[in-house]
């Protein structure tokens, strides 16, 4: 149980010159649900981002190693293709494109890249259905374009859909959970949880104890100015909620 | 050969006294065409100094000897494959600029709506001709508009009465030939009285290779809660020329949607006029260009609100290849009266290229205080941040910007009411996309 599925070294990245990722070491094994916190501007996206394969990011030094690939050197769509799947923070609206038409695309290029032929509209409605009735997912939905006039909480509702369709073996989830009413926040984190396989692993950022008591992480990490400064158990959460980021980023001062 | 001194309006004013003395039609049409070359002798040609034509060059279209033909011609161009084939309305095919009998299909109407053309119904409702021709339309607007008046002969005549209402669109085909003549003028009448309907489709197409001279006014006339969804398709070859106003005279609640397709010509300069007249009028105007090589697409929309609680809502998209050019320019009037006008603008274009430019500005002249006027304009390239949430999702990057421009165009398309004309144009426009896109 303990397959590497991502090891992150001593990674830094920055964007126009400035560095915001600042030497991060983290290793997800499948099975794992890791969270993420940490104070605003943190780089908590920035590494969503970077893991993803955003134009505008340098990576300066580290390395990221995938599934037994070199990640960095992957396009952003390979990455993709290979199972990671970022949910935004902010989902781009895509007007014209029609959500299902969109997500079919994808779903048939990892199809495509897996040796697998494309599956037709009909077969793919299939798949749909089933993953819409998870997510209590509206049908309207469906037939509009991807995130065009859709509320915060629809929005983050229809990446996990998207993530619920193409089935990915890693994902990022950016601030889920933020925009999200209780009960859609329950339906989200129930589907989360039902797509959780032995072989897959997800990477929780948030700012919510909240959300972990739906998504019950096995690690909790803090990042603070580029850096995770502290790892834990569930119980880290909690002690966050309580206490605030000041003990540990005072902390780390201190020892530092 | 035209020698250096030659003032390019000569060869047309020389061809008009020939094309008076013969013409056929009422005294009052002879005057009509009278004042247009009047206007046209003060107007000449238009120049880039004239603040309505400052991005758009037409010297290139002095530089042929295009000549107003007056004759039909014989040719009969196939013209099977022009058609929006799944509508069964009445279609009128222009070859030339005059109608040809062999090509056209006259539906059933309702009683006394009357869909035919402008030389034939000159003859059969005369008096109806007179009350509205060369009624909205300014003949001194531009040279080329006085030159459409002054060459008047024939056109789409369509009139429903009060009350009428005809379904089916009707199809109104132009379609150039490499024959014996190299222009055509066009002058088309709508008319619409109140609470009738009906859906006009303009579509201008080339059967020859040559370059042409296409010069057409519209005039759509919409009474009291009348709708008219008017629907231009622009898609000659690229060595021809194209100018042409519409021109909508609104009246107190009625509905009116132009959507202007532009993909052909090497030049084309498109105005559409809205008068609003009444209060209540709803209008919409879409448009989407996509033109690649060294097209020139113009167009100047102005939205006159003379009247209170008017809405005018206009969408354009451009997409720009190669070394192509874009124009828009949209002006929106608010006059003294026109209290609580809702009037939205908005214009976007995409440059798939370096070489490819947009000029677009808008013209905002308010008067009135209790307002909702909006506009934007932008240009630029695709959303970054859409090509990588694309990519994000295993999609290619090639791909990715296919899809948006796809998409970007489909917006406008998607506003079309007719559902085969949509879809003909899906296809149409796809695959010119992808000549673009593949450049
Ligand atoms: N394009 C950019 N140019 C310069 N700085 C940037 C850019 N994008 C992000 N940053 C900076 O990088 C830092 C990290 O941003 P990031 O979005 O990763 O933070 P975050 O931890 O996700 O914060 P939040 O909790 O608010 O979502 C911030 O200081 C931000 O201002
Ligand atoms: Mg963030």
């Amino acid at each position: 149980m303990s397959n590497k599925l991502i090891e992150i070294k001593d990674l830094s990245a920055s964007i126009d010159g400035k560095q915001i990722l600042k030497g991060i070491n983290l290793t997800v094994n499948e099975g794992e649900v890791h969270a993420i916190m940490g104070p605003n501007g943190s780089g908590k996206s920035t590494l969503g981002y970077v893991l993803s394969g955003r134009d505008g990011y340098d990576v300066d030094g580290g390395s990221v190693s995938y599934a037994g690939n070199d990640l960095i050197d992957m396009a952003p769509e390979e990455r993709a293709r290979e199972g990671l799947f970022l949910a935004f923070q902010y989902p781009v609206e895509i007007p014209g494109v029609n959500n299902t038409y969109f997500l079919r695309a994808a779903f048939n290029e990892l199809r495509k890249h897996r040796g697998e032929e494309e599956m037709d509209a009909v077969d793919f409605l299939g798949v749909v259905k089933e993953k819409m009735k998870l997510l209590e997912l509206p049908d309207g939905m469906m037939k509009r374009s991807v995130n065009e006039g859709f509320s915060g909480g629809e929005k983050k509702r229809n990446e996990i859909f998207q993530m619920a369709v193409l089935d990915p073996k890693l994902s990022v989830l950016d601030e889920t959970d933020s925009g999200l009413d209780i009960d859609a926040l329950k339906i989200v984190a129930n589907g989360v949880n039902a797509l959780r396989k032995p072989d897959n692993a997800s990477i929780v950022i948030t700012h919510y104890q909240r959300l972990l008591d739906y998504i019950v992480p096995d690690f909790v990490h803090v990042l603070s100015d580029g850096r995770i400064i502290k790892s834990g158990g569930k119980e880290l959460a909690l002690e966050l909620e309580e206490k605030g980021y000041d003990w540990i980023t005072n902390g780390e001062a201190v020892a530092a | 050969m035209t020698t250096e001194t030659q003032n390019p309006i000569e060869p047309c004013l020389a061809a008009h006294e020939k094309f008076a003395d013969t013409a056929d039609g009422p005294g009052w049409l002879s005057d009509l065409r009278r004042t247009g070359i009047t206007h046209f002798t003060e107007l000449g040609f238009p120049t880039l100094k004239q603040e309505e034509w400052i991005f758009t060059n037409v010297r290139p279209i002095q530089e042929h000897s295009f000549l107003p033909a007056t004759k039909p011609t014989s040719s009969i161009p196939a013209v099977d494959d022009l058609f929006f084939s799944e509508l069964s309305g009445s279609r009128l095919v222009f070859v030339d600029g005059h109608l040809s009998h062999a090509l056209s299909k006259f539906a059933d109407v309702p009683e006394g709506a009357i869909v035919t053309n402008l030389a034939s119904a000159l003859e059969t409702h005369p008096e109806l001709v007179e009350k509205h021709l060369a009624r909205y339309a300014k003949t001194d607007e531009s040279g080329y508009s006085a030159l459409n008046t002054a060459f008047i002969q024939d056109g789409a005549f369509i009139y429903l009465p009060k009350g009428k209402v005809i379904d089916e669109p009707i199809q109104l085909l132009y379609v150039s030939t490499d024959g014996d003549s190299n222009t055509a003028t066009l002058r088309n009448l709508v008319v619409a009285e109140p609470t009738s309907s009906c859906k006009v489709i303009e579509s201008y197409q080339s059967a020859g290779e040559h370059a042409f001279f296409t010069n057409a006014v519209t005039e759509i006339r919409v009474d009291e809660s009348a709708n008219v969804e008017h629907c231009k398709f622009q898609d000659q070859n690229e060595e021809s020329f194209h100018i042409a106003t519409i021109q909508a005279q609104l009246a107190k609640a009625c509905n009116f949607t132009s959507h202007s397709i532009s993909t052909g010509s090497r030049i084309a300069r498109n105005n559409i006029n809205l008068v609003m007249n009444g209060e209540g009028i709803e209008c919409t105007l879409n448009g989407l260009y996509i033109v690649g090589g060294k097209q020139v697409v113009d167009h100047h929309t102005l939205a006159d609100h003379a009247m209170p609680h008017c809405n005018s809502h206009e969408h354009y998209h451009g997409v720009l290849g190669d070394r192509s050019r874009g124009v828009f320019n949209g002006k929106i009037f608010v006059r003294e009266d026109a209290q609580k006008t809702d009037a939205k603008q908005s214009s976007r274009a995409i440059v798939l290229t370096d070489g490819a430019t947009v000029n677009a500005k808008p013209q905002l002249e308010i008067f009135a205080d209790d307002v909702k006027c909006t506009h934007g304009a932008t240009v630029g390239q695709l959303n970054s941040e859409a090509v990588f949430y694309c990519r994000s999702r295993g999609i290619d990057e090639a791909s990715a910007r296919r899809l948006l421009t796809h998409a970007f165009a489909g917006e406008i398309i998607e506003r079309i009411s007719i559902e085969p004309v949509r879809e003909r144009l899906e296809e149409l426009l796809w695959d010119r996309l992808e000549e673009l896109i593949e450049q």
